[in-house]
């Protein structure tokens, strides 16, 4: 457990640069600036490491570094995805607060490789406590001539600037984040063309999660076979798991891809005394909700959770226990997805709010049973035919909480309440 | 309307993008005229921050509009912004948010009469394993009980 992006976590002042280097960080980049390592060499090991992206989308990193027209004259850019606010979802914010460096050094890279001499970490504007932790690792890095214009004689550039974001979840999405990142509002954009061919101010850029980047230093200093045998075939590696919800000790976990389900629970301290569990939302709350006969089959990794039904998304598994009410719990995730929606897409602006309303009819009393068929056509009718993934991701917990639970739905539409006698609301 | 103390803010933001894109800094520059302003934006805000950073007044105003961080009411000196998601949820989050309304007398979405607080539902704020929680200032209080309500409302000035 804890063995890359978490490895400092314990020891004093974690997000120190003397803390980094005195456990190996910086030496891959300190490589880089003496000539020694090539870009061939580095996507070659990020290719066997079998590292996926970690936002959500899983798309092996060392593939999409490749995409980048790195010998293109002409300014490219790196740019960290720090946006983090799916539901569940609060890792990226712990690497930032313990772990800076990583990510400073993992963006270097990345930049390295692909030829990019600027990157912006887009860190969503709430995070004050990261954003200064993290800029104050990045005037440390600076200080000590890890950053800027010919860094040591070595005729390779990089800086790093930091932005922040102003409360949207849309700017998670990677073209939406370019659009805030250039002062606009966050609305997708159409691709093709993709950010590796025209990305920020119109130029190649790569967009990657902030564990990504905080994961590949390690892979390269000690090689992409060694991370990749962490994990199991097709999900390579150790990941972190944020587990919420109904357990005992709430927390974010990096474990080795293929832990079973059961033992991550356990990790969290169980579920609380005299309870059973009910569901679980295992990657972030865009992911099939799974019912615990399912749940306790998987293992976490990508296979294993696509073969029950659901997602490793961005390894946020959300616990709920046999208080929890599937109607009010599906309720309070469509109305995030109406709240977030960023209007562009007709099926999304005017889906999400449909399934609000109709879900918050069910809650009022005033349910009738055709309101489930409806539901499922609405949701049906975004799946799909947006521009970004925003769209899917607001349908699909509508689908799986229904298919699930149904029996809870029609309850309620029948009698007018929960059919859980103690409703989900008791810390 | 922006003081010379705001500008040179919004100019640090400024040099971290290419020439010509100072627009970049826009989401920065309305934070910092809102926090010049008691919190919120007005039209002449807004029209100053797109004058300063020389980009039509529309785009600025759009994302004002867009971005839920910028407050168009008057707001109080300090914003509980109470995260409601389903974690949060799922740990009691919305008995507390009645809770922290019976106790401040102040209603979501309103001001206390004294102007010192003012309580608003947010979506989540990324500190799920601290669930329940919420933000005032910078600042994130998780795991957050009745007890720890009252002792951070004693602690507001």
């Amino acid at each position: 457990m804890n063995e890359v992006c978490f490895k400092n976590i314990d020891k004093e002042n974690p997000s120190s640069l003397a803390t980094y280097e005195a456990t190996g960080g910086y030496s891959v980049w300190r490589k880089i600036l003496h000539g020694e390592l090539s870009p061939e060499a580095i996507l070659g090991e990020l290719k066997t490491s079998g590292l996926r992206g970690r936002g959500g989308a899983g798309f092996p990193t060392g593939l999409k570094w490749s995409f980048m027209p790195r010998n293109q004259d002409g300014q490219k850019y790196v740019v960290c995805n720090s946006d983090e606010g799916e539901p569940g979802t609060c890792k990226d914010r712990d690497i930032l607060r313990f772990n800076p460096h990583s990510v400073i050094e993992g963006m270097a890279i990345a930049g390295y490789v692909m030829g990019a001499t600027v990157g912006y970490n887009y860190i969503r504007g709430e995070f004050m406590e990261p954003y200064y932790r993290f800029e104050e690792a990045l005037k440390e890095a600076y200080d000590a001539g890890l950053l800027g214009c010919d860094i040591g004689d070595s005729e390779v550039n990089f800086d790093l600037h930091t932005h922040l974001g102003a409360g949207a979840y849309i700017c998670g999405e990677e073209t939406a984040l370019l659009e805030s990142l250039e002062g606009k509002k966050g609305q997708p954009r159409f691709k093709p063309p993709f950010p590796a061919n025209v990305g920020l101010y119109g130029m190649p850029t790569t967009i990657n999660n902030t564990e990504s980047f905080a994961s590949v230093p390690d892979i390269l200093a000690r090689g992409g076979q060694w991370f990749a045998d962490l994990g199991v075939p097709n999900s390579g590696g150790c990941k972190l798991f944020s587990v919420t919800g109904h357990v005992t000790k709430p927390a974010n976990f990096e474990i080795p891809m293929g832990t079973p389900f059961s033992e991550l629970l356990e990790m969290a301290g169980g579920l609380r005394e005299g309870r059973t569990l009910k569901a679980v939302i295992p990657g972030g709350s865009s992911t099939p909700v799974l019912p615990a006969e399912d749940a306790m089959k998987m293992t976490m990794d990508y296979d294993s959770i696509e073969q029950v039904g659901s997602m490793l998304g961005a390894g946020s598994v959300i616990v709920m226990d046999d208080t929890t009410c599937m109607v009010a719990a599906l309720t309070r995730l469509a109305h995030f997805y109406y709240d977030e929606s960023c209007g562009q897409c007709t099926p999304c602006r005017e889906g999400t709010g449909w399934m609000y309303r109709v879900l918050k009819r069910i809650m009022d009393g005033q349910g009738k049973m055709q309101d489930l068929d409806l539901l499922t056509s609405v949701q049906d009718k975004i799946m799909g035919n947006t521009i970004c993934a925003l769209g899917d991701a607001a349908a699909m917990p509508v689908e799986s909480f229904i298919r699930h639970f149904r029996d809870e739905f029609e309850y309620y539409i029948k009698h007018g309440k929960s059919m859980v006698t103690k409703v989900n609301s008791d810390g | 309307m922006i003081s010379d103390k705001a500008k040179q803010q919004i100019d640090t933001w400024v040099a971290k993008y290419p020439a010509g894109c100072q627009s970049s800094a826009v989401m920065e520059a309305l934070k910092i005229v809102q926090a010049e302003n008691d919190g919120s934006l007005t039209s002449e805000s807004i029209q100053a921050v797109a004058d300063y950073l020389e980009m039509p007044v529309i785009s600025a105003y759009e994302v004002a509009t867009f971005y839920e961080n910028y407050n168009h009411k008057p707001v109080g000196k300090h914003v509980i912004r109470f995260c409601h998601n389903i974690s949060c949820m799922l740990n009691g989050a919305d008995d507390l948010i009645s809770y922290l309304e019976t106790k401040t007398g102040v209603k979501i979405g309103e001001v206390s009469e004294d102007g010192l607080v003012s309580v608003k539902k947010v979506e989540c704020l990324g500190a799920c394993v601290g669930a329940p929680m919420f933000q005032i200032g910078d600042r994130y209080y998780e795991n957050l009980t009745q007890q720890k309500i009252d002792e951070i409302l004693d602690g507001l000035k």
